[in-house]
């Protein structure tokens, strides 16, 4: 029987980026907020300090930050026709879990969405007609714009103290930005990191080929820079460890390097660590949430009751303990009718590889965000008229840093062991760089998350099922990048390429990126949406859902910013308007 | 493994070599006890530590090390560029990780049901990563030894022990219990793993591995280098513990 604890004005469940962001937002507000996180505590000086942060083997390969298989995963299949099984250990993605969540390994590529992004079903139907548009691509509008969300995207960057070069400042075009880019209020507050040679060199052969490269929007710090909230942040060391790691330097925007910091010492906030949530428990009506349920590290069970509750784990967990929890409509694919689990979509990426005789490059010198790109091919940036696909990404080189067992390109048709393989790593692994492309994912019917009739937790619930694959629309744009990437390539006078298209089925098995989105995403319409535009849940008014489970399809970028937005949207409406009138904000 | 006694194995090979037909697979669990076969529990790194006062290795039998030493010095060689994965260390390097929590699986989901699964959804094995290499290594030398190749695998020329890798590697030698490209793959991972990892885990011994390619390692500021385009890196490479002269052997 779980004990019952006193009641609380709001709990978050979860506590990576959206728990700091909601959590500090709400006990500005006033309220005795408390947030449960399955993890454990985590800060920079004792887990990730710089005398053993850079571990390749440790962080990356076996996985030290990342959420634990054994304890909870998803399974996994292409279509409906297939057993989905376990992914039994991690490959594709890599959620996160302790303290932070996913946004302690996070490279920090920020981004804003385009203006088009946010209407992609309206703004395509009138562009292309209804053609373009086929009947199982499920594309919808946000309920949001751009224009809405711009306040909030620059309450982040700020936050964060994003390195980077406006490319639109209030409708004017700045030159060395993004000209794609969405309307800006203000010039990010760091300027652009420093580049190394690999990401210099493929900006100059854009630029002489008439495109448009600009820096790749960074939290990592470009300088020293002190936040609004009076956090610190220290200038990057191009360490070269910063994806699927965390930074000992303090150099990279995460919730304990911006927020925490103050969050931690209110007197109406508390944190419960290894504290994993099972259920939301609703009243009789079923329209107001009243309590969680959940397990402490020594197995006990407690009921902790909340005003308001907010759902700030990952993705997967949030539609998961939607479904568990008996919270909206589940979605069927068979007849389209249903929301939660719908609309389901991740990234679609590829590379080419350069090999150069004459460049030392010195790829293990790098930075999570630290790169030179174009989005001259990203949402509907260029007309597609013909192509057969629509959406798009932006390509270029990030500079991550080139970690040996990860990171030792060798040219076409080199053995991947032997004699050969050895003399290739080593006469090319200082001379060779890479152009990535990272490409929109739609939403398609097919693609959707339920709950697995056979696989259990370690608490003996079912597993997330994810029912998942790239369809033509994917594959056409996917090759279209490819294909841009490659002539980019060429004009860099390389001795040679390697084009590493993504071929066939998603496949669980090599690291792709960890941008899930979807399954409980928002809209203006309650039969189409679980959340409302404020991700308020449709149908248990007291109950927000965080994340990137509220994109209705996945554009050509990193998603972390639109999340962050999304949660001060929301947490703005939550103090300004809920506060006062408990009830329906839309 | 003198003693005369006839294991399953053994009449397996026997079998074959009457019918002349393909030995059916089995699961490595179910295998029939006896002698020194006698596991304290197939597939798992939970072996007494004082099991073997003779032995160097944490996990593998003296049959085992000899078998990966073999395999890692063809997948890695020593040549003119420097020591292999065998000078490296990489040996040591696998037993330590098999010994502990990697090699018991303990990250991985390891519940039933179980089910050989496409391609696209990734490892589907029982066996932990310990388990594989101790019924993959047992397997390997049954079949050179059912193929009349020689005494084990580690007693091949050179050349017969890369072209029994590249059998593997296609998947085309039939392993008793065990996938032979899933067991393949696994080693050449782990053997990357050891000749690059920090030197804490055992490989990368004098970071040769690091040393061969130019990666400085765990250096943590490269401020001064970022804006040096095509210039030469000028610092040696560095561990968490230290440099390889600062280093106690």
């Amino acid at each position: 029987m779980a004990r019952k604890l006193p009641s609380v004005d709001a709990l978050m469940i979860g506590f990576g980026w959206t728990g700091a962001i909601m959590a500090q937002e709400l006990t500005d507000a006033g309220l005795n907020v408390l947030a449960l996180e399955r993890g454990a505590w985590a800060d920079t000086s004792r887990e990730f300090a710089t005398t053993f942060a850079q571990d390749e083997l440790r962080y990356f390969w076996r996985h030290d930050l990342f959420q634990t298989a054994a304890h909870d995963t998803q399974t996994i299949r292409n279509d409906a026709s297939q057993v989905a099984l376990p992914m039994r250990k991690l490959g594709s993605y890599l959620p996160g879990t302790n303290v932070g969540g996913a946004g302690v390994h996070w490279n920090g590529q920020t981004w804003r969405f385009l203006p088009s992004d946010f209407v992609a079903r309206s703004h395509n139907l009138q562009r292309y007609g209804a053609g373009a548009i086929p009947d199982t691509m499920t594309i919808q509008d946000w309920g949001i714009t751009y224009d809405d969300l711009e306040p909030h995207y620059d309450r982040f960057e700020k936050l964060c103290g994003i390195s980077g070069k406006a490319g639109n400042l209030d409708g004017q075009i700045q030159p060395g930005g993004n000209p794609f880019e969405g309307p800006r209020r203000n010039e990010y507050p760091n300027p652009p990191m420093a580049m190394s040679y690999p990401p210099a060199l493929f900006a100059e052969a854009a630029q002489g080929l008439g495109f448009h490269p600009f820096p790749q929007p960074s939290a990592n710090m470009s300088q020293a820079y002190t936040n609004p909230l009076g956090v610190r942040l220290e200038k990057c060391t191009y360490c070269g460890f910063c994806e699927k790691f965390a930074c000992g330097n303090y150099s990279k925007a995460s919730a304990q390097t911006t927020i925490l910091p103050v969050l931690m010492k209110k007197p109406n906030f508390r944190l419960r660590t290894e504290c994993e949530v099972t259920k939301i428990n609703l009243d009789s009506s079923g329209k107001r949430a009243v309590s969680v349920t959940y397990v402490d590290a020594a197995g006990e069970e407690y009921e902790q009751p909340a005003e308001l509750i907010v759902m700030c784990s990952y993705i997967l967990n949030n539609v998961r303990l939607l479904l568990l929890s008996g919270i909206g409509i589940p979605y069927d694919p068979q007849t389209g009718q249903g929301v939660i689990g719908k609309n389901y979509a991740y990234q679609i990426t590829s590379s080419v590889n350069l090999f150069f005789d004459d460049k030392i490059l010195n790829p293990f010198i790098g930075a999570g965000a630290h790169g030179m790109l174009v989005d001259e091919w990203n949402g509907d940036n260029f007309d597609h008229t013909g192509l057969g696909f629509i959406g798009g990404g932006y390509l270029g080189v990030v500079q991550t840093g080139a970690r040996p067992i990860e990171t030792h390109p060798v040219p076409e048709g080199t053995p991947a062991w032997g004699a050969a393989f050895k003399k290739a790593v080593a006469a090319n692994y200082l001379k060779s760089m890479s152009i990535a492309t990272h490409g929109a994912v739609m939403s398609h019917r097919g693609n959707y998350l339920d709950l697995d009739p056979t696989y259990r937790d370690v608490y003996g619930r079912p597993l997330l099922r994810m029912t998942f694959d790239f369809t033509d629309n994917e594959h056409r744009m996917s090759d279209y990048l490819t294909d841009r990437a490659a002539e980019i390539a060429r004009a860099m006078r390389p001795r040679e390429i390697k084009v590493n298209r993504r071929k066939g089925s998603w496949d669980v098995v090599p690291y792709q990126t960890t941008h899930n989105t979807g399954g409980a995403i928002m809209g203006s319409d309650p039969a189409t949406s679980a959340v409302n535009r404020y991700l308020q849940s449709w149908d248990v008014s007291n109950l927000f859902v965080m994340g990137a489970s509220a994109f209705p399809q996945n554009p050509g970028y990193n998603p972390t910013g639109t999340v962050a937005a999304l949660a001060y949207a929301s947490a703005a409406a939550i103090t300004q308007r809920y506060l006062k009138a408990p009830g329906a904000l839309a | 493994m003198d003693e005369p006694r006839l294991s399953r194995r053994r009449l397996l090979t026997a079998g074959a070599v009457i019918t002349a037909v393909p030995v059916v697979t089995a699961a490595a669990a179910a295998a029939t006890l006896g002698g020194s076969d006698v596991p304290f529990k197939e597939g798992q790194a939970n072996a007494p530590l004082a099991a073997d006062t003779t032995s160097s290795w944490n996990w593998f039998t003296d049959a085992e090390a000899a078998f990966v030493s073999a395999a890692v010095a063809r997948l890695i060689p020593a040549d003119d560029l420097g020591p292999g994965a065998l000078e490296a260390g990489v040996p040591t390097f696998i037993d330590r990780q098999l010994a502990g929590a990697y090699g018991r699986g303990e990250r991985w989901y390891m519940q039933g049901p179980w089910s050989p699964g496409l391609p696209t959804q990734g490892y589907q094995t029982r066996l932990t990563p310990a388990g594989l290499y101790r019924a993959a290594i047992k397997a390997i030398d049954a079949a050179v030894v059912r193929e009349s190749r020689g005494a084990s695998f580690s007693k091949l020329a050179a050349a017969d022990q890369d072209a029994f890798l590249h059998r593997l590697e296609k998947g085309e030698v039939a392993l008793d219990g065990v996938d032979a490209k899933a067991f393949f793959e696994q080693l050449l991972q782990n053997t990357l793993e050891g000749f690059w990892s920090d030197p804490i885990y055992g490989g990368n011994k004098d970071m040769a591995g690091w040393k061969l390619i130019g990666f400085p390692g765990a250096r943590y500021d490269n401020s001064d280098f970022v804006a040096q385009h095509g210039q030469k890196y000028p610092l040696p490479p560095v561990g968490l513990t230290g440099r390889v002269e600062w280093i106690r052997s």
